[in-house]
């Protein structure tokens, strides 16, 4: 159940780390049992579990700016039914997420002021501006087909509430991709123009992209408890690479360039591409990134300006109950 | 002024005529009303609904994990409560 | 601009599904702007949908006006190429959205008076009008029933709220006459029985958005001098924006598709 109120409740021996215990723990895990918020479960799986989830929530809820930036100026009304709808859903899965991410006992306004004081990450793809319309169909068609490869795994995941989450998300992003490459397919059998438009988003967006898979294996340093953990089925290079392959005969058969002279394809069937620039990657997430600061002032906006609606809303919410109380003592 | 965090609700969404309602996830809301409309926002956007609960998560009893033991195990030795447990000679036919 | 102007046989029945049209375009644009900036996540979704509905009911519409008129206009040509003087929506959704409760009233004011319209028009003796209005009228239903809901927890919230609330009561309530203004183009598609009188909606209307003004503890103002223009193509000057922006795309490249 999706109960935090519960899990507080047994928040004395949360921090009890009896070898025991771990031991069962791992071995339910081992086991391909589900954990469920009130289990007893290791100090740092909650941990690390409310990061990760709750980054995700984040990532979710600021990817709604870049593409709700085009909203207003979607070239058609299908189009803009179809963004709007999609933006929408990112929200809802912002809302998921938090949701399960509160099941591990921590609120959802904690979560969100870590994300709006700036201590809490979120996924650096978003902090790049989205110039053109073609901008649009290249998030749908590569950030959203790099995120559907990060979260199918993600559903089998060992936490119930987040795998649960996942499946809906997963269930309700098929539409993004296909939206994506809509667009693309229709921008490069346009004009010369439109196509131009389609290959310089390329150009922008595929390093992003690929470093959206986070930092390489050896490199990153959460990956080995979160297998061990099953929070991540796959490494980060694995499901890079998964993409890349998946990626490149479909820029051929838009007639796009990817933006990699180097790369080949090995005796595997695997492309190789070159190497990545991990130096931009840190900055992004270190909050140097083009849009980082755009990114959480208006959140930060949303959040501030929105104070005087939720505060309204519990004051009515208290005067209705007293009204009723007082009518139950009459 | 400091506004307290916003309720948490639980929703529960009969999705046919026929099916009992089924937990889907949570929301916020101040109150009730605003709640049962969130959830027809939030859940049935792809038309996965006819009927709506919500409940404050705070009014849920849940029973404990680590009496998992205690609360189900005495169960599963109750075989001759499943009709597989009894024999019916196969010239019988179903029964 | 880089593309002209389309033009517009406006017919009466055509100008009439086209007025209607630009209502739900316009103000599910300016439901729009709200994506990703909402006071909460949960009322970001309803904002959508609210929005979705609107956009979906504009597309019908310019369809329908576009079969009728039998040019080769088409929805996206209504939408993205008429300027500001061939747009006929209602002064009252080009406003701006202001704050939250500036659009919750707007939409609650629209909203009162779309539910009433739309179930009325359900009874229309032309087809295609009658079955928009039955789709309509259920999703007016829910706005009038989403937006009456905050106004009444704006104006008997917090002190601010109430302000707020009563702020965009006084400043929205003179755009409210134009939706039961009739004019001779209305008036024999009225008598034939495929539009209704929409000042016949007006007493109940009031009765409606009375209630829940005093519920909320709020004042209707006492004048009622009412602006108009709209219907005609004099808008104020938040529409031209508005259209710049919606319209940008279509009017730098001509010619594409999309």
């Amino acid at each position: 159940m999706y109960t935090q109120a519960l899990n507080s409740s047994d928040g004395d021996d949360r921090g009890i780390e009896d070898a025991g215990r771990a031991a069962q723990f791992q071995a339910r895990i081992d086991a391909d049992d589900r954990i469920e918020p009130n289990d007893w479960m290791p100090a740092a799986y909650r941990k690390t579990l409310t990061r990760q989830i709750s980054q995700h929530a984040h990532s979710e809820i600021v990817g709604m700016l870049p593409e709700g930036n085009w909203i207003t100026r979607a070239p058609s009304l299908r189009r803009k039914a179809a963004l709007l709808a999609k933006v929408q859903d990112e929200c809802g899965h912002g809302l998921y997420l938090y949701a399960a991410a509160e099941t591990l006992g921590t609120s959802r306004e904690e979560l969100v002021d870590g994300m709006l004081s700036g201590k809490a990450k979120y996924s650096s793809i978003f902090n790049y501006p989205t110039l053109t319309w073609a901008d649009i169909g290249t998030i749908g068609w590569l950030v959203d087909g790099a995120a559907i490869m990060n979260q199918i795994p993600l559903c089998r995941c060992s936490y119930g509430p987040y795998a649960r989450a996942m499946i809906r998300v997963c269930k309700e992003e098929s539409f993004h991709q296909r939206q994506g490459f809509e667009i693309m397919v229709t921008l490069c059998r346009g004009t010369a123009e439109q196509k131009a438009m389609a290959q310089n988003a390329l150009n922008r967006w595929w390093w992003p992209v690929l470093m959206m898979f986070g930092p390489p294996d050896q490199a990153s340093q959460h990956s080995d408890t979160s297998t061990k953990w099953k929070i991540k089925r796959f490494s980060n290079d694995e499901l890079r690479q998964k993409f890349v392959d998946a990626t490149v005969p479909q820029a051929e058969f838009l007639g796009l360039t990817i933006p990699d002279p180097g790369m080949k394809q090995n005796a595997n069937g695997n492309w190789e591409y070159s190497a990545i620039d991990w130096d931009e990657f840190k900055q992004v997430l270190a909050g140097n990134g083009p849009c980082n600061r755009d990114r959480l002032a208006a959140r930060r906006k949303a959040h501030d300006e929105g104070a005087w609606v939720r505060e309204a809303a519990a004051a009515y919410a208290e005067k209705r109950k007293n009204r009723q109380l007082a009518q139950a003592a009459e | 002024m400091a506004t307290p965090n916003t309720p948490l609700w639980e929703v529960f969404i009969r999705s046919r005529n026929g099916l009992a309602h089924k937990h889907v996830g949570s929301l916020h809301a101040s109150d009730a009303t605003l709640a049962l409309q969130a959830a027809r926002d939030i859940y049935t956007r792809r038309g996965e609904g006819l009927s709506i609960w919500v409940v404050p998560s705070n009014a849920i009893t849940a029973s404990d994990p680590s009496e998992k033991g205690m609360m189900f195990e005495p169960a599963e030795s109750k075989i001759y409560r499943h009709p597989t447990f009894y024999d019916v000679p196969d010239e019988v036919g179903h029964m | 601009m880089a593309v002209a102007n389309i033009e517009v046989s406006e017919t009466p029945l055509v100008l009439y599904a086209l007025r209607r049209a630009d209502d739900a375009l316009i103000l599910g644009h300016r439901l729009s702007e709200w994506c990703g900036h909402a006071p909460a996540l949960e009322e970001d979704m309803a904002l959508a949908n609210m929005g979705l509905d609107l956009l979906g009911q504009a597309r019908e519409l310019y369809g329908y006006a576009a079969k009728v008129e039998g040019r080769d206009n088409d929805e996206d040509k209504f939408a993205y190429l008429r300027d500001v003087r061939q747009y006929r929506n209602l002064l009252l959704v080009e406003q701006p959205n202001g704050d939250f409760a500036r659009t919750l009233v707007r939409q609650f004011f629209y909203a009162a008076f779309a539910d009433l319209y739309w179930r009325a028009m359900m009874a229309s003796k032309d087809p295609t009008l009658a079955a928009i209005a039955a789709k309509s009228e259920k999703e007016s239903a829910y706005h009038l029933r989403h937006s009456s809901e905050w106004i009444v927890r704006l104006g008997d919230g917090t002190a601010e709220s109430h302000r707020r609330a009563q702020d965009a009561i006084d400043h929205l309530w003179s755009y409210t006459g134009e939706m039961f203004a009739v004019d001779d183009s209305e008036r024999g598609l009225i008598v034939s029985g495929i539009a209704i009188d929409p000042a016949s909606l007006q007493p109940r209307w009031l009765k409606t958005v009375t209630g829940i003004v005093n519920e909320a503890t709020l004042q209707l103002p006492a004048n009622n001098w009412m602006q108009k223009g709209g219907r005609s193509g004099s808008h104020s000057e938040h529409l031209g924006h508005l259209l710049s922006e919606l319209q940008s795309l279509p009017r730098t490249f001509p010619g594409a598709t999309w």
